[in-house]
């Protein structure tokens, strides 16, 4: 663990790092690869609706003896549909049928009941109306979209309009690809899986904002300076706060995890299975749009205002020159040197140093 | 260092204690409460429990697209609970959700088959005339046997097409009956008159036969035995208590022809009724509505418009009726077997056109046209899905979640003790002070606002864990950066804090956002979800304010934090701090002092 506290110094001294926002054409190329194959796969495979989007019944039996190729043909004979049946832990049979409507499901179970040998109270039964999936999942693009009007608004405020808009790209971004990997995988989708969907909203834009938040405060007075640029600030807030980013990643993903491979794995598809395993695949995806896209975004967007453009014109100037022996304009005289140059992309200022920053610290109260 | 701060952290600061107080007693009285109020486990939703859960989805009618509005959502889940009530079972719960759906919850040991057939059919309104009333309850002296035949023999004569001959067998009849039964049908009629709108106009009934063939049909050759009919019925309305909600719910099933005993509310209190054959049946009436009459003063009444069918019949059944004396010139407005009215009439009403008035409230009209208006059901359903759970898969859903759930932590924990040592305690007590919140919480709201915990509650509660640990990650890799600068525990601490707590309410008002969208705007499943998201979110306000924060203040002072031992997670030396140099450090021209 040390070495990965020494990694965490290091990168907050700026020592060590990735240049996220210099390679951004490699990872927006990466992201809009996956993007277009996510819409090729929802195109050519489509997803694949649960049975609470087509309408249908899923019946889970109490533990039977009766293998999975045998309650198939009674479930087939009972229903007079196509049957799919799966064997979960401890013995238990999950039957699906799809096309039957509310109404006739109770004479499958009965019967189903009759042909496995269980009591017929024992046998769980789901059953959905073909419109109940699409009133979830309207419900559900109802609510992405006040949510992402929302966010984009609170963005907007809290931070600033451009910010707002690389985190709403972001967001769409994770929800392509989590879509898209639902498609191609051939995951089912239910209810639970829009509810995962969902959740990601809140949970991928955590991240990109803890980045943004360091990006605002670092970026602050950014045009007083002509050391860095923009993008260089901005790729140093992704660095800092990268070790935050990655931890607070695995814990999301922790118990998602184990949402997914324990309390789904014993039980077999689910309610519980479906959110963990949209949830697992989202996180995933936000971590990664918050880190190579979201912030990337936000300078590519940002140096496009002429200040900024112009602040990256000084900063180039002024590294032509070569001298190191600069003193800057800046409010406070008496700067050290910087041994930037050896690492000039990557390195970008320190949040704060001492006494410095302790008389802003009481400024500020 | 930080004692001298001044500001709004000053008193969190200085006073560590008091906000770890503050939490701390907030975590007994609500524990306590939850023991007091004796709700010590949260109540469990359908899909945990065991039993039925159906979501009944309005239909849209062709010609009524306002139709679906609250007014008659509401209306609906009253019905509704009164026919999944009327089974017998008390805990069955109808509530609507979203604006077109109603949910209706049937845990485990009820016949769901049963509940299921009462629930989503429609209709089942009828107007039958009124033979004989009783008010309060419990078994009866018996009134003399005649009424009922004679009243039910009433029906009869009018298929031979003219009313007013009909009449005048009526007015033979009615004697005999009023005697026994008038004294107490005087106390329900409640003033209630039904006039005529409109100039009379009699109409000779061909349609009045529909529902008197069949009395019709059977008076004459049930003449031999009509009085052991009588008598049966005699018996059974004798018998009838009404206080009872299983003999409640077996009175007034019968055919639409059959002479019936049934139970209805007046005020507050059970009424019995014998009623006649059905005069009219409640599709026939077009529309009701409530309205002030604000003419006559006589307050809210009830107007009704009926169908051409419905005219007809209502014209011969108010016809004969107005000729009667009370209770038998009463009709009843029958609703799922149940009186819900039952106004007497002046004079026929013809010309489709009918108004119910007495001293109703505004509520009572508008519910009573509701009734009219839609049948029984103000709106048509469909069942959108049926959820029917084994009380044992539920169970083992329960624990595949709770084991999930505890995995999920124990990762999460042992994540945080490897990587932050020492501080992981602070990271594990705000974690458990947090459950214990949640489950207090969950426990309380049970019975406070209806709370279910479902299934995807338990999951939201499990994703939970991780939001709440992301706060404090954002904390203490804010407070381990600060340290990097050089700085001792103790400011370090405190110069972390308001830049950890920007990001931590951003972060977590974006959290709640997110939630409380999917609360309002979802349905079903989804927003027990959202609920628990939401809840728990805001759960980690508080735990990062009132715990985790003070109790890393109150930790720093300590020797094992505060001098950075190397288990304490805040060592110095392993951070990669650098030695604060006073002179020779080096500084950022983009984070100059002017904000």
């Amino acid at each position: 663990m040390s070495k990965l506290g020494d990694l965490g110094a290091r990168l907050h001294r700026g020592e060590v790092g990735y240049d996220f926002v210099g390679n951004r054409k490699i990872w927006y190329g990466v992201s809009i690869l996956i993007t277009i194959t996510a819409i090729v796969g929802l195109a050519v495979r489509g997803l694949s609706m649960g049975i609470e989007f087509q309408g249908g019944a899923v019946f889970t039996t109490e533990k039977t003896s009766v293998s999975v190729s045998q309650a198939e043909t009674y479930a087939e004979k009972a229903s007079g549909h196509d049957a799919i049946v799966q064997e979960l832990g401890n013995d238990t049979l999950r039957i699906q049928i799809s096309g039957v409507d509310t109404a006739k499901s109770d004479q499958i179970q009965q019967q189903l009941a009759k042909d496995l040998k269980v009591d017929a109270d024992t046998i769980n039964a789901d059953l959905v109306g073909p419109s109940w999936g699409e009133q979830v999942a309207n419900k559900a693009w109802q609510g992405l979209a006040i949510f992402l009007v929302l966010v984009v608004i609170y963005l907007a405020i809290a931070f600033e309009l451009r910010m707002a808009i690389a985190a709403f790209v972001a967001l769409i971004h994770d929800i392509t690809i989590t879509i898209g990997i639902y498609a191609l995988v051939g995951f089912e989708v239910t209810p639970g899986t829009v509810i995962g969907l969902l959740t990601i909203l809140g949970y991928s834009l955590y991240d990109t904002v803890v980045v943004f938040d360091s990006l605002k405060e670092q970026t602050k007075d950014i045009t007083k300076q002509n050391r860095w640029t923009y993008a260089e600030i901005a790729n140093r807030s992704i660095n800092s706060t990268l070790v935050r980013s990655i931890n607070t990643t695995v814990v999301a993903l922790l118990p998602v995890a184990g949402l997914l491979f324990i309390g789904g794995g014993v039980l077999g598809a689910g309610m519980l299975n479906d959110i963990s395993l949209s949830l697992f695949v989202g996180l995933a995806a936000g971590a990664y749009s918050s880190i190579f896209i979201a912030t990337p975004l936000v300078a590519d967007l940002k140096e496009r205002e002429p200040q900024l453009k112009a602040l990256k014109k000084r900063v180039l100037a002024k590294r032509a020159q070569a001298e190191p022996d600069d003193e800057e304009p800046a409010a406070d005289g008496s700067y050290d040197d910087e041994p930037a140059d050896a690492t000039p992309a990557v390195v970008g200022p320190r949040a704060q140093s001492g006494s410095r920053s302790r008389g802003r610290g009481g400024k500020r109260r | 260092m930080a004692a001298p701060k001044k500001g709004r952290s000053a008193s969190a600061q200085s006073k560590p204690g008091r906000a770890l107080a503050l939490i701390l007693i907030a975590l007994v009285a609500l524990t306590g409460g939850m023991f007091a109020s004796g709700h010590t486990t949260p109540r469990l939703g359908i899909d945990l429990a065991g039993g039925t859960s159906i979501t009944l989805t309005a239909i849209n009618e062709p010609g009524q697209p306002n139709a679906i509005n609250k007014t008659n959502m509401d209306t609906a889940v009253e019905i509704m609970n009164r026919r999944v009530n009327g089974l017998g079972v008390s805990e069955a719960e109808v509530q609507t959700q979203g604006n077109e759906n109603i949910i209706v919850n049937i845990p485990k040991g009820t016949d769901s088959e049963e509940a299921r057939d009462q629930v989503g059919t429609t209709a089942k309104l009828y107007f039958r005339p009124v033979l004989q009333s009783q008010v309060g309850t419990g078994a009866t002296q018996t009134p003399s046997a005649s009424p009922s035949t004679s009243a039910s023999g009433s029906g009869s004569p009018s298929p031979s097409s003219s009313d007013g001959k009909s009449e005048d067998k009526d007015e033979a009849t009615s004697p005999e009956s009023g005697d026994s039964a008038s004294p107490s049908s005087s106390a329900t009629s409640q003033g209630r008159a039904l006039t005529d709108a409109l100039k009379a106009d009699p109409t000779p009934s061909g349609s009045g036969s529909a529902s008197a063939k069949a009395s019709d049909s059977t008076s004459p050759s049930a003449s031999p035995s009509v009085d052991a009919e009588t008598q049966a019925l005699q018996a059974k309305f004798a018998a009838l208590d009404c206080n009872d909600p299983k003999q409640r719910a077996e009175a007034g099933k019968g055919k639409t022809s059959d002479v019936v005993v049934a139970c209805g509310e007046d005020n507050g209190s059970w009424s019995k009724f014998v009623l006649g054959p059905v005069g009219v049946d409640g599709t026939e009436v077009e529309k009701a509505q409530a309205l002030l009459d604000t003419q006559s003063g006589t307050g809210w009444q009830v107007v009704m418009d009926f169908d051409s069918k419905g005219e007809k019949k209502f014209a011969d059944i108010t016809g004969q009726l107005a000729t009667q004396t009370s209770p038998q010139n009463e009709f009843a407005i029958v609703l799922d077997d149940e009186v819900v009215s039952h106004p007497y009439v002046q004079a026929a009403v013809t010309g489709g056109k009918a108004e119910i008035s007495g001293s109703f409230t505004q509520e009572e009209a508008q519910n009573l046209a509701n009734m009219l208006s839609y049948g029984a059901l103000p709106l048509t359903f469909k069942e959108s899905s049926v959820n029917t759970v084994s009380p044992a898969l539920g169970d083992d859903q329960l624990h595949a979640g709770l084991i999930a759930g505890a995995i999920g932590l124990a990762l999460v924990m042992i994540y945080l003790i490897v990587y932050y040592r020492g501080l992981s305690v602070i990271a594990i007590a705000s974690l458990l002070v947090s459950a214990a919140l949640t489950y207090v919480l969950m426990a309380l709201l049970g019975p406070a606002i209806g709370f279910a915990l479902n299934l995807p509650a338990v999951c939201g509660a499990i994703v939970a864990i991780g939001i709440t640990a992301d706060s404090f990650i954002v904390y203490f890799e804010r407070v381990r950066d600060e340290i990097r600068e050089g700085r001792s525990l103790r400011p370090a601490v405190e110069r972390a804090w308001p830049r950890a707590r920007r990001t931590i309410l951003v972060s977590d008002f974006v959290s709640f956002l997110s939630a409380a969208v999917l609360f309002i705007v979802t349905v079903g499943k989804v927003q027990g979800f959202a609920f628990t998201l939401g809840l728990t979110t805001l759960l980690d306000v508080v735990v990062v304010f009132f715990f985790t924060k003070p109790l890393l203040t109150l930790l720093a002072r300590t020797k094992f934090f505060g001098n950075g031992h190397s288990w304490s997670g805040l060592d110095p030396k392993r951070l990669g701090a650098r030695p604060p140099l006073r002179r020779t450090r080096r500084s950022v021209p983009a984070d100059p002092k002017e904000a």
